[in-house]
């Protein structure tokens, strides 16, 4: 039995960063963005290196626009897709914050800001905590695919991994954009193995979430300013409409995935849009957040959707599986 | 719920396919010219005196290290995202695939590191060109046998 998890508390966005490198300055969110490095190094000897110090970079821009020390911090929830989350955990480790490693593929972002968020709710002693999440374009390349510069044709259903952070500030009693409730999602065969498809193996989850979470949410649809995906890409996004149509037509019509804002479609050959864990962090940190902020938007669901395999477990024929936790957010 | 069957058929009607007739037109060409390219250079070797059958191998070599330095400065991949297999089935894209390898390990140390990682992805052309080279020269063994 899937449940709608209530924050009772009142857990808010004291404020959010974003990073990304030079795919994403020269996107069409590429102004938005805290920092960016076009160098995709970050001052850094290599690529794994690189990720961490983004994502260090990140939360001290958040630390910063907050005014808050390190030293406040109670908490923090991070990962991103290297093996053994090894970039989070080499760039964040000079926070000298309790952490806690999380691995949700791609849907690492709102893994994190729900975990938080119920961790915060129950225990007063986590008044403030960050959550952090990073993607690297040549990390997850070299890890999930090919060497950077192999010359191949990528397949059109392909998305490339963003090389992109976002770090988010959490509070309790503060801020004017809260965490209401979340829907942690349950694991969903993707029905193939192909690496170069993901998005559509993930918009099953995704679909999954959503119907039950407004099959069980007493807000409804028709209340929600948008339906916000993480990666799934255009053909994912594409398969995810039928899903929902077949249930109600206004779900897909507010619906936004975060992998087609990103990059420019017609400019950046990014094929079916962005990926990684990344991409959903930072367009929610840069793009979505202001808006709520603003009031463009005043009630949102927030997923990220995560491909659960690894290089061995495809190459071995096992399905992709897919993972989309959701939270509902609100402006006050 | 819905099979994996129904799955699937949806996963297919919602990808895109590759542009095939597109990229192998592209392909037919650029690897022409690849070719071409060989050719010409053939020529110049002998030209310059260099015996036909030295002048083979040097080709060879010429286009394997030109490819290897485009992989090495970065342009090698953005070429090649434009004429795909014309660029990967020539010894061109051999080399390209081993040296990029050796890039993306070099962090990791020469022995554990390029040592190790430097064959990953070309690998599999050398072990199965070693293995149908075996099968052909059988064949080729077994034929002069029988008095062809």
């Amino acid at each position: 039995m899937q449940r709608i998890v209530q924050i009772k508390n009142d857990i808010g966005f004291i404020c959010a960063a974003s990073c990304g490198g030079l795919e994403e300055s020269r996107g069409p969110l590429g102004n938005k963005f805290d920092f960016c490095d076009t160098s995709d190094l970050f001052g850094q000897k290599t690529w794994e290196l690189a990720e961490g110090e983004m994502a260090r970079i990140c939360l001290n821009i958040a630390l910063k626009k907050a005014g808050i020390s390190n030293l406040d911090l109670t908490l923090i929830a991070a990962g991103d897709l290297q093996n053994q989350c090894a970039a989070t955990a080499l760039g964040l480790h000079s926070f000298s914050v309790p952490f806690l490693g999380l691995y949700g593929a791609c849907s690492t972002c709102a893994e994190s800001l729900l975990s938080l968020s119920a961790f915060m709710d129950s225990h007063e002693e986590l008044d403030v905590c960050a959550a952090v999440t990073s993607s690297h374009n040549a990390t997850a390349e070299r890890q999930f695919r090919t060497p950077l510069e192999y010359g191949g044709q990528r397949a059109m259903t392909a998305q490339w991994t963003a090389t992109a952070a976002g770090a988010f500030l959490l509070g309790r009693n503060a801020g004017r954009v809260k965490i209401r409730d979340f829907l942690v999602g349950r694991i969903v065969d993707g029905a193939t193995s192909d690496a170069s498809n993901m998005g559509p193996a993930m918009a099953f989850a995704a679909a999954d979430t959503v119907i039950n979470y407004f099959e069980s949410s007493e807000i409804s649809p028709r209340e929600f300013d948008l339906i916000i995906t993480g990666d799934l890409g255009y053909c994912g996004t594409s398969l995810l409409h039928e899903l929902l149509s077949k249930k109600d037509p206004y779900l897909s019509s507010i619906h936004k995935d975060s992998a087609l804002l990103l990059y420019d479609d017609k400019k950046q050959d990014a094929h079916s849009g962005a990926s990684g864990c990344g991409t959903s962090a930072s367009v929610l940190a840069c793009h979505f957040l202001p808006m709520l902020e603003e009031r463009k938007l005043k009630r949102v669901l927030f997923m990220s959707t995560g491909a659960l395999m690894n290089s061995t477990t495809t190459l071995q024929g096992q399905n992709i599986l897919g993972i989309a936790p959701a939270l509902r957010i609100e402006r006050e | 719920m819905m099979s994996e069957e129904e799955k699937k058929k949806l996963i297919k009607k919602h990808s895109k396919s590759s542009p095939v007739l597109k990229n192998s037109l592209r392909a037919f060409f650029f690897g022409g010219l690849i070719c071409l390219f060989g050719e010409v250079l053939l020529k110049v070797y002998v030209f310059f005196g260099a015996e036909e059958k030295t002048s083979v191998s040097l080709v060879t070599l010429s286009v394997i290290f030109i490819a290897s330095l485009l992989t090495g400065i970065g342009v090698f991949d953005k070429i090649a995202r434009f004429t795909g297999a014309g660029t990967l089935v020539p010894v061109s894209g051999f080399s390209n695939a081993v040296t990029s390898e050796a890039m993306d390990s070099a962090s990791e140390g020469y022995v554990l590191g390029v040592g190790a990682k430097i064959f990953t992805v070309a690998g599999p052309v050398i072990i199965f060109g070693l293995l149908s080279g075996v099968i052909y020269g059988v064949i080729y063994y077994v034929y002069s046998l029988i008095g062809g």
